[in-house]
């Protein structure tokens, strides 16, 4: 590189001599010789420009894309003299692509002459005490990680390989086997942090057969197979047991009850609302029936229920209860209109229980019907608004053993059951089971925290769904 | 003859078959008895549910060390301490806060000893990570002179520095890389370890194996984290963990590493690109309301390196009960006398993050409940966090448990008078600049 880069320079010579070639003029033969190499050297002149103007761009296009790198590594080659450098392209490549699992590497030159290079390509310049130690080395080919200033550690600091293995994407074996490790260690917080004696949960839901009994079947059934509990499903069934739903619980891997009910269905909501009391009591005599133990939950098909519930009932002594929100859907798109005033008179539709401040029971929350007042379906598919009556069962639970003919301990305020519902009269809600209604205790932080929804949806009265 | 010889014979034999009889009666019996105690003592343990740590030191977790030491501390200007407190009161919120509490929690412990002659251990109070940025941010550039200055300060008030070069002092310095005063792991490795500093034992939070800001002898610490933040965001225990692995910091950072590749040596880069879209990593840079409740909820908490290898994330996972995950190579991790990481912690090497969710999902999961156990160890927690006031087997203790295992001072520690082993012009020139 020491020769001129400069094609001009090629020029200038060939035209110099042409101007000198011309004042002497006598020898004509020597100015076109001057010509003749002037031309010549004309001719070859554009070639060479050219090239260099070409390895000019290339130089800067490089340049441009690897930068200081580049030029440093090119300075760095021409220089020094006994060049130690081997995977410094690696290096660089390491800058374009990005799943190399290269470190960064030092080169370190060091010469008894004066040309003493110690170039760290990125690394920590080590300490000059241990320059001495490398010229040892020297005479060996070999790299020389730049480390954290201590020979033994193979941690390097500088620029490291981004690793990407080559399908970064999970594999479900892997994802099996951690939601696994999660149920263990879900098993064992309960073991220490939950309730100690778990308790069967008895699940008692009233069905009957029709268009969205599979629906909300379904849904129950995927609620009932997560609880962690030992779990009993009682289902019972208006109309009689059929084909379809004693397939469905027996495919459901569950313990069950299925239980038929003589009469079928009414399709008056406030009929309804009467048949699925008299289905419950006629469950809850089963249990007397059976001596079964547990905690009684009311779980209606189309309710939609939080697993913290069935944790919470765990906690029931006689009997609780628990705050149900109220869902008030109509089958329509639209929700019925309901004016400003209406909207800010509306407390939280919630059913539950209501506490003073030193956590007793005060009272109860209901649902507020009366801005659906006139507007509330009467009849079942009708696409209005289906309200609560009262106190829904589904808010709360009952200690099996309230139930039975004789159990230890059983308060005096709870009433046999035989004497309940003997005449016909209606069973409104399980408050009738009590004499007393203000024994009953608060779950959920004292109602707090709502554990269910209730819901009723059923598929439009015209709908054809086959009977029987 | 014969018939009475051999119904003595059978006589003979009866007694022996009785006494067997009786011996396999009575052996399962205690048997059983010996089981019934086994399995009571299992349950003990397991309604326990947690386990006692004890590292390479023994069981020194809780000891108490009143009685063990005593600390003599210097009385230095205020301008060391106090008025760079009161000039930036975020001093005392920021991860380098140790420094100040430390300070506090000596002024008034049992350990302390107004006598400087019969101290075993002097203290000088210097708070060098309290010159913040507008951000926040702490400048280590004027850190060097300020230690030095309270160097020279206590040298010429006091003959105890002359007396040992510093070799029974100890300093806190719970910057980035420590002693070595910079944030760049590069100029640090430069600087290395202040001069004077040589002989005194350092309180730190930085530890990495064979690194030139780790000297032989430190007490690694945790950085600080708010106690009382962490107390107010604690949830029910029986909350299910149902997040695998939990994350939330940067992958990348663009406003010092725009090349990308420097920061964290590349491995939360590597994190990022394998499994973002893995449904078992719960990582983001997000900043959640929600973020301790989450790592509550979640198994692994990772910890990886940043642009230095320690951060408050271990102590959040150890106090909320995650299972901490560290990647940073030839890491030293606190109190690593005391608290045995590895059988805590799960250690991944840089190289290995690509496998990083084959590693976690094929561990025993005896291991991982093992590890839940020992981070249920109140002890465990406590020896990370820095209460005021200080509370027993704390962080505070920990470090004092530290010093009262290097005493005895072995040989070399006290100087022949005029002897000095300490270069007072080393350094660049910047640094002997006063201050």
């Amino acid at each position: 590189m020491m020769k001129s880069l400069l094609p001009q320079s090629g020029l200038r010579r060939s035209s110099v001599r042409g101007e000198t070639g011309r004042p002497l003029g006598a020898a004509g033969a020597g100015a076109d010789g001057a010509a003749a190499d002037g031309g010549g050297a004309g001719a070859k002149a554009p070639a060479s420009s050219t090239f260099w103007f070409l390895l000019h761009a290339l130089c800067c296009l490089i340049s441009l894309f690897l930068g200081f790198r580049f030029s440093r590594l090119l300075f760095f080659m021409l220089f020094s003299t006994t060049a130690l450098y081997h995977s410094a392209t690696t290096s660089s490549s390491a800058a374009v692509l990005r799943a190399t699992t290269t470190t960064t590497t030092t080169t370190t030159t060091t010469t008894t002459t004066t040309n003493t290079f110690t170039l760290s390509f990125a690394a920590a310049n080590p300490p000059p005490a241990s320059l001495a130690n490398r010229t040892a080395l020297e005479t060996a080919a070999m790299v020389k990680a730049g480390t954290s200033g201590n020979p033994q550690s193979h941690v390097v600091v500088g620029r490291h390989g981004i690793r990407i293995r080559p399908w970064p994407h999970p594999d479900p074996v892997e994802v099996m086997r951690a939601h696994r490790i999660m149920e263990r260690v879900q098993e064992e917080q309960r073991r220490w942090y939950g309730v100690k004696e778990a308790r069967q949960v008895l699940v008692v839901t009233p069905t009957y057969s029709r268009a969205f009994q599979a629906l909300h079947l379904t849904g129950l059934l995927h609620t009932l197979r997560n609880v962690a509990y030992p779990l009993t499903w009682i289902v019972v069934e208006a109309g009689g047991t059929t084909n379809a739903t004693a397939a469905m619980l027996s495919r459901s891997g569950l313990t069950y009850v299925h239980i038929p009910f003589p009469d079928r269905m009414p399709s008056d909501w406030a009929d309804r609302h009467a048949t699925e009391n008299r289905m419950r009591l006629h469950a809850l005599r089963v249990i007397r029936e059976r001596k079964m133990d547990g905690v009684v939950v009311f779980a209606d098909d189309s309710n939609v229920h939080t697993m913290e519930l069935f944790d919470e009932v765990q906690k029931v002594q006689w009997m609780g209860a628990v705050s149900v929100g109220i869902l008030a859907h109509t089958g329509a798109a639209e929700q019925p209109r309901l004016s400003e005033e209406d909207k800010q008179n509306m407390p939280l539709p919630v059913q539950g229980p209501a506490c003073n401040s030193s956590g007793h029971l005060a009272g109860w929350h209901t649902f507020n019907s009366l801005p659906f007042s006139g507007k509330a379906a009467t009849v079942v598919g009708e696409a209005a608004p289906v309200l609560p009556k009262g106190l829904e069962w589904a808010g709360f639970v009952l200690n099996s053993r309230m139930l039975w003919k004789d159990a230890e301990g059983k308060p005096d305020w709870v009433k046999d059951l035989d004497a309940v519902g003997e005449n016909g009269e209606e069973i409104e809600n399980p408050l009738t089971l009590l004499n007393d209604p203000s024994s009953v205790e608060p779950l959920g932080n004292c109602g707090k925290k709502v554990l269910l929804w209730w819901l009723r949806v059923e598929a439009r009265a015209d709908s054809k769904f086959p009977k029987g | 003859m014969a018939k009475a010889s051999s119904m003595g014979s059978r006589r003979g034999w009866l007694p022996v078959a009785l006494l067997l009889l009786a011996a396999s009666l009575l052996s399962p019996q205690t048997a059983a008895a010996a089981g019934d105690a086994a399995s009571g003592e299992a349950e003990h343990a397991v309604q326990q549910h947690s386990e006692r740590i004890s590292g390479s030191a023994g069981d020194v977790l809780e000891d108490n060390p009143v009685g063990r030491l005593k600390v003599f501390i210097y009385d230095l200007p205020r301008k060391y301490n106090k008025k760079m407190v009161n000039k930036d009161p975020r001093c005392l919120n920021h991860m380098f806060a140790a420094e100040i509490f430390m300070h506090r929690f000596l002024l008034s412990s049992a350990v302390r000893t107004l006598n400087p002659k019969e101290a075993d251990w002097f203290y000088t109070p210097v708070y060098t990570t309290c010159d913040l940025t507008p951000a926040g941010l702490p400048l280590p550039f004027k850190s060097p002179r300020v230690m030095r200055s309270a160097i020279q300060y206590i040298s010429n008030k006091r003959p105890f520095w002359n007396r040992t070069d510093g070799a029974d002092h100890f300093f806190v310095v719970p910057h980035d890389f420590a002693a070595c005063f910079h944030y760049q792991e590069e100029k640090a490795i430069e600087r290395g370890i202040l001069p004077l500093l040589r002989r005194a034992t350092l309180v730190q939070t930085f530890g990495q194996e064979n690194h030139v800001c780790l000297k032989e002898g430190s007490i690694i610490i945790p950085p600080y984290a708010p106690p009382q933040k962490m107390q107010a965001h604690l949830i029910s225990p029986d909350t299910p963990r149902s997040i695998f692995v939990y994350f939330r910091g940067l992958f990348y950072d663009t406003g010092n590493d725009p090349e990308g590749g420097y920061y964290a040596r590349g491995a939360r880069a590597s994190l990022w690109e394998n499994f973002k879209s893995n449904p078992l990593f719960d990582i983001s840079t997000d900043h959640p309301a929600t973020y301790y409740e989450d790592m509550q909820r979640a198994v692994f908490c990772l910890c990886p390196l940043g642009w230095a290898p320690w951060s408050p994330r271990l102590v959040e996972a150890v106090v909320f009960g995650c299972i901490p995950v560290i990647i940073a190579d030839d890491i030293v991790l606190p109190f690593a006398d005391a608290i045995p990481w590895e059988e805590i912690g799960v250690f991944v090497e840089e190289k290995d993050v690509p496998k990083l969710d084959t590693i976690l999902t094929s561990m025993p999961i005896d291991d991982i409940l093992r590890k839940q156990r020992l981070l249920a160890n109140p002890s465990m927690k406590q020896a990370m966090l820095f209460p005021q006031p200080a509370q027993p087997r704390d962080a505070f203790h920990q470090i004092l448990n530290g010093l009262a295992r290097k005493l005895p001072h072995p040989e070399g520690t006290y100087l022949q008078p005029g002897d000095t082993r300490l270069n007072w012009t080393a350094g660049p020139v910047g640094d002997l600049k006063p201050w």
